[in-house]
């Protein structure tokens, strides 16, 4: 699949790793162009310098033909726009988009985003570690 | 009206200044300083501190008894944000979005923002209206069904000048609503009126019609 990630954060670096490895062509996008250095030096996709919101900048990353679009910054805000864009404006089939705020999170799934809340997934992980410490 | 506008920037605080006459508002700045700069000439009451998009402080702000929400900050994400919550969790009726990137505009009206304004785009209107070519001043975009009010000023050499409103051929779903001759004297069309040159006319449109009304209006050509 060809994939638009927005954000080359630890996450969105590391997820750009992962789908690669699973043969799927990337394209990475960053406001920052130092936040590229998160990606391994084997990453062979493409970089682009740009912001994620703008539909030029989606555009030349290939949104017209995307199969999936990530946002993944630490902005609920941005994450949240990038992603209607490429869902309605592009009409990218796959959409996953990163809100770390609980309430917009269920506010824009509410709206049909598929969301991703790390806050909540973490908080239930941590819960697990305490509650159920297995590895002792 | 109770109006919670989100940001107390330029365009948020003057605007506060202008409504505070008629109606009850409330300011959400998430930047101390300016909240407090502000606060001091509009009064602590009127200003609050925090973010706009965060619930918590959205429901402290008495969001569910809003009747409008403006969004005026100098992020478009940050706008649409705000709009999005009050109206998908707060129920507000009606939320206008302030849009720096103009390619937002039509799409956060397709996202349910009840009116859009753009400066960069009233701005290159008005650039264009300079150039020969005549433009089409957007004025107001309308809530309903994706209608707006447009002015047109008819350029001297234009195909309608001495023609009267019956036999323009106008697109389907386009109606002038006034004239304003060169006097600055406003009428109402009627089918007898005859169009001069620099008449500003204003129109209703559809946003697809919007181009095909402008060259009825300001084309040389018949």
């Amino acid at each position: 699949m060809k994939v638009i990630i927005m954000g080359c954060g630890r996450l969105g670096a590391q997820l750009a790793a992962m789908l690669e490895a699973d043969g799927h062509e990337i394209a990475i996008l960053d406001i920052d162009k130092y936040a590229f250095a998160h990606l391994p030096p084997t990453f062979k996709g493409r970089k682009i310098l740009g912001d994620g919101t703008d539909q030029d900048t989606l555009r030349r990353a290939g949104a017209e033909h995307a199969d999936a679009f990530v946002s993944a910054t630490r902005g609920d805000n941005r994450n949240a726009l990038a992603a209607q864009v490429a869902k309605h404006v592009f009409k990218v089939a796959r959409i996953g988009s990163v809100i770390f705020d609980p309430i917009r999170e269920e506010v824009y799934r509410g709206l049909g985003l598929r969301t991703i809340n790390p806050t909540r997934i973490e908080a239930e992980m941590l819960r697990e570690s305490i509650e159920r410490p297995e590895d002792v | 009206m109770f109006i919670v506008i989100a940001g107390a920037g330029q365009v948020g605080h003057h605007l506060a200044r202008a409504l505070v006459a008629d109606h009850e508002i409330l300011i959400i700045e998430i930047d101390p300083s300016r909240a407090a700069f502000v606060a001091e000439e509009l009064g602590e009451e009127m200003v609050m501190q925090g973010d706009a998009c965060d619930a918590a402080t959205m429901e402290r702000a008495g969001m569910e008894r809003a009747d409008l929400v403006v969004a005026v900050t100098g992020d478009d994400e940050d706008n649409l944000t705000f709009c999005q919550i009050a109206k998908a969790k707060f129920d507000v009726p009606r939320a206008v979005a302030r849009i720096n990137n103009p390619q937002n505009e039509s799409f956060f009206r397709q996202l349910g923002i009840d009116a859009t304004v753009s400066a960069t785009s009233l701005i290159m209107a008005h650039i264009e209206q300079e150039l020969p070519w005549q433009g089409l001043l957007p004025v107001l975009t309308l809530q309903t069904r994706g209608l707006e009010i447009v002015e047109v000023r008819v350029p001297p050499h234009a195909a309608v000048v001495g023609r009267q409103v019956k036999q323009l051929l106008l697109p389907q779903g386009a109606l002038m609503s006034l004239i304003i001759d060169a006097e600055g004297t406003p009428r109402l069309p009627t089918p007898e009126t005859i169009i001069h040159g620099d008449d500003i006319i204003l129109a209703v449109t559809s946003i697809e019609t919007e181009e095909s009304l402008r060259s009825a209006l300001t084309s040389s050509t018949p």
